[in-house]
């Protein structure tokens, strides 16, 4: 694989739902593959379950460490609102990968807001690259509902062209030893979902 | 060896790699993980001080007794830290010492968006700005050998996205620092006014000296490109304008106080339009300005919040990013909530209950002024809430003063609460102050403080007691509850609201985040005896949710803490397992 100039990956979600390791995760596998990489994420009051969003860059050369409106070449999105939240940072192209679980925000907690219904099938109306899982199940299944990150990690990884021998020695890096069983397995479950890609493994063309 | 660093963590080995053996710290978002960081080095000796006014001053003494000292804080924890930085401006150092400032463009997590530089200049200190995590170490070892060569403490200002992105660094060796001989020097270190006015001459001779020096100190570099367009920047600010502008010449402000005349005007002399791109306040604008050279500066870019790549091609080169498709569906905002579990939810629901008008402070408890809480009505700086309540009883009279609280969390208390509450009993005040004791300082993510009863590397020590500690400054109506013990809750803040005595009530339930205290797991509603009253609704737990025709618990969310069983009349709500308690 050529190194590629510009990659860039939004990870979108609920805090609290483990973003910050998946940034880390994704960072230090661009890292061992000697590209330039900066993750940048959010820390602080947004933390406590508010919209959250961490930047992944990397290529030849990374300045800004922000993602920005039409840059995206992938978004990671940890829940279906947030998918929604964020789509306008999709490049044209570029891929979303959707965990199906809902989380309602307070404004439709108590009543004032309503939940979009449709997302991910109004979301493929419109994109081209879109998958989809029920990642919350998947990690139930593989042991531990906190294992979502995981899960989700495994598809981005089936559909970026960085060996997967990479991505779980990383894994083995920045997970904590006593939950690396559930996580890998997790992260397997989520490798092995069929993907109905468009044309070659994305990004084609740049890499 | 390449390492993937967040720009605090690289702050911190630079300290480390400088050879620092005293660090300090009061936490702040963006700055917490400095030396949260640091304190996983064994060779350096590292403490979360209660504020950071006493931070400061511990780094500064150790300086003063001849080792390298770090101090960190958010932007807003220079303000209390002010004091003792503006006379060590005067009595400089004697090891080293550099303080760490974290501004929060945006204000991610602040209740302001003040820029830092202007401390610089304030107080005369010289100031480095950091461009990512290579350089946040490098000009921290940079920082260390102006602060000796110069003798004056020197402050770095980091902002949110360099101390919060991750980028490469090479790590180095540590610097084996021998601890500078201290000697007794009543005219460096005992700022009477007479040595005291004799120090103030020898800090103009430093800033000439150091005015010179940036001139030519290497941090501070031009970077050709094509001389159409020169841009002078600093700091992230760089970042966003070299993936903006492109190829075109910068000249990038390594030390951004005090500033290079020389090497400005000789930029500008050679590039054509000359941009001036920075976040925040006009600072580097004002003073290139101020010896005549023109440039584009906030005419063009905001004064409000972050700068980006994006904002600045926009105003530049009119060009706008974005994709063109667009679903158009409205979506909800997600305002960030007390978690599933928090201890504060019950003082907000009574403090709701009893329509009491409620002095806030800094912590997560603040999201206690969202709907569907909406329980409180100011939130300024740390402690405000103590004595904010007390000028509101001042002011109004005692028939008011009945329907006031004052609430604030054990770390914020004993940041800056307890003069407020030192106030309010020698000044014959009445307020109640409601302490959110969760045993923890929650919302930077959890570090210990004076009243947790551990330092910084988990070791056990001294605990502040809080109740001998209100006592003690005179406050005899000390009482504590359980913010889940909602009946006994609404009790006592009756009856200290309404008695004619200042009064301090400690609602002490440690943070749902917190391993140690777990709850017995998710609940779930009886839907056959669910009322729909939505009395769970007004909790503002995000674990529950108004289906429409329904009410649901998120059992993905839920932690089982109980709170919902105790305001439903219907007794609907049970263990999702179906065991009872």
């Amino acid at each position: 694989m050529e190194l590629m100039n510009k990659f860039n990956i939004l990870i979108v979600g609920v805090g609290g739902q483990g973003i910050l390791l998946a940034s880390r995760v994704i960072g230090n596998v661009a890292l061992r593959k000697n590209y330039d990489v900066k993750v940048s994420e959010v820390h602080g009051m947004s933390q406590r379950g508010g919209s959250v969003v961490a930047y992944v860059k990397m290529g030849q050369k990374v300045c800004s460490p922000l993602v920005e409106k039409g840059e995206a070449d992938v978004i990671l999105a940890f829940e279906q609102l947030e998918a929604l939240r964020w789509l306008e940072y999709l490049k044209n192209g570029g891929k979303i990968i959707i965990n199906e679980q809902k989380i309602n925000p307070m404004p439709v907690i108590i009543g004032k807001a309503k939940y979009p219904d449709r997302i991910i099938n109004r979301i493929k109306k419109t994109y081209s690259n879109v998958v989809s899982a029920n990642a919350l199940q998947i990690a139930r299944e593989s042991g531990s509902i906190k294992a979502v990150n995981l899960v989700l990690l495994g598809i981005l990884a089936k559909s970026i062209s960085i060996e997967k021998e990479l991505w779980l020695d990383t894994i083995k890096e920045t997970v904590p030893q006593k939950f690396l069983e559930v996580n890998i397995k997790a992260f397997e479950a989520g490798y092995s979902i069929r993907q109905n890609e468009f044309g070659n493994k994305f990004p084609a063309g740049q890499m | 060896m390449k390492t993937l660093m967040l720009g605090n963590e690289a702050v911190a080995r630079g300290a480390y790699e400088a050879g620092v053996t005293v660090a300090t710290a009061y936490p702040g978002t963006p700055s917490t993980e400095i030396t949260e960081n640091i304190a996983k080095y064994d060779e350096i000796y590292c403490e979360w001080s209660p504020n950071e006014k006493v931070a400061l001053e511990v780094a500064l003494g150790a300086s003063i007794a001849g080792a390298r000292s770090i101090c960190s804080m958010k932007h807003v924890g220079l303000n209390v830290a002010a004091d003792p930085l503006f006379t060590a401006s005067y009595t400089g150092i004697n090891g080293g010492l550099v303080v760490v400032v974290g501004d929060d463009s945006g204000m991610h997590s602040s209740q302001n968006e003040q820029d830092s530089r202007f401390y610089a200049r304030a107080s005369n200190v010289p100031m480095l700005e950091p461009s990512d995590s290579k350089e946040c170490k490098e000009f921290i070892i940079k920082a260390f050998e102006i602060s000796e060569k110069y003798d004056s403490p020197v402050l770095v200002r980091l902002s949110t996205r360099i101390s919060h992105s991750r980028s490469i660094v090479d790590k180095g060796e540590r610097r084996d620092y021998k601890l500078k001989k201290y000697k007794k020097d009543l005219n460096k270190y005992v700022m009477l006014p007479a040595m005291a006015r004799k120090r103030h001459v020898e800090v103009e001779k430093r800033m000439v000296q150091l005015r010179e020096y940036s001139n030519s100190i290497k941090i501070n570099k031009v970077e050709w490109g094509s001389k159409d367009i020169g841009v002078v920047t600093s700091g992230i600010a760089y970042q966003y304008a070299r993936e903006a502008f492109g190829d075109v010449s910068y000249l990038k402000l390594g030390m951004v106080y005090p500033l290079p005349e020389k090497l400005i005007r000789d930029f500008a002399k050679k590039v054509g339009k000359l941009y001036i791109v920075e976040e925040l306040e006009p600072f580097l604008e004002d003073y290139i300005r101020s010896f005549g050279v023109h440039a584009i500066g906030k005419e063009l870019f905001p004064v409000l919040g972050e700068l980006s790549a994006s904002i600045i091609m926009e105003k530049v080169f009119n060009i706008k990013t974005g994709t063109n498709k667009s679903i158009n569906v409205e979506v909800p905002v997600r305002p960030p909530v007390m978690c599933p579990g928090c201890p504060h939810r019950g003082v907000f629901y009574i403090l709701k209950k009893l329509k009491l008008t409620v002095s806030g402070d800094i912590g997560c408890y603040t999201l206690g002024a969202l709907p569907p809480n909406e329980s409180i009505d100011t939130c300024i700086c740390m402690g405000a809430s103590v004595s904010v309540v007390h000028g509101m009883g001042k002011a109004r009279g005692r028939k008011f003063g009945k329907k006031t609280v004052g609430i604030v969390g054990d770390s914020t208390f004993i940041h800056s609460g307890i003069t407020g509450l030192i106030d309010i009993a020698y000044n014959k005040g009445n307020a109640t102050i409601i302490i959110l004791d969760n045993s923890i300082t929650a919302m930077t993510g959890h570090q210990h403080n004076p009243a947790t009863g551990y330092t910084i590397k988990n070791e056990p020590t001294r605990q502040v007691d809080l109740v001998k500690l209100a006592n003690a400054v005179g406050i005899d109506r000390v009482r504590i509850v359980d913010p889940f013990d909602l009946k006994e809750l609404e009790k006592v803040v009756k009856e200290e609201t309404f008695a004619d005595a200042p009064s301090v009530i400690i609602a002490r339930r440690p943070c749902a985040m917190l391993k140690h205290d777990s709850f017995a797991g998710p609940m779930r509603i009886n839907l056959d005896k669910c009322k729909k009253n939505k009395l769970c609704l007004s909790l503002g737990c995000p674990a529950i949710t108004d289906m429409g025709g329904y009410l649901e618990i998120n059992e993905a969310i839920c932690v089982g803490c109980g709170l919902c069983t105790k305001v439903c009349y219907a007794d609907a709500i049970e263990k999702a397992d179906g065991t009872n308690e």
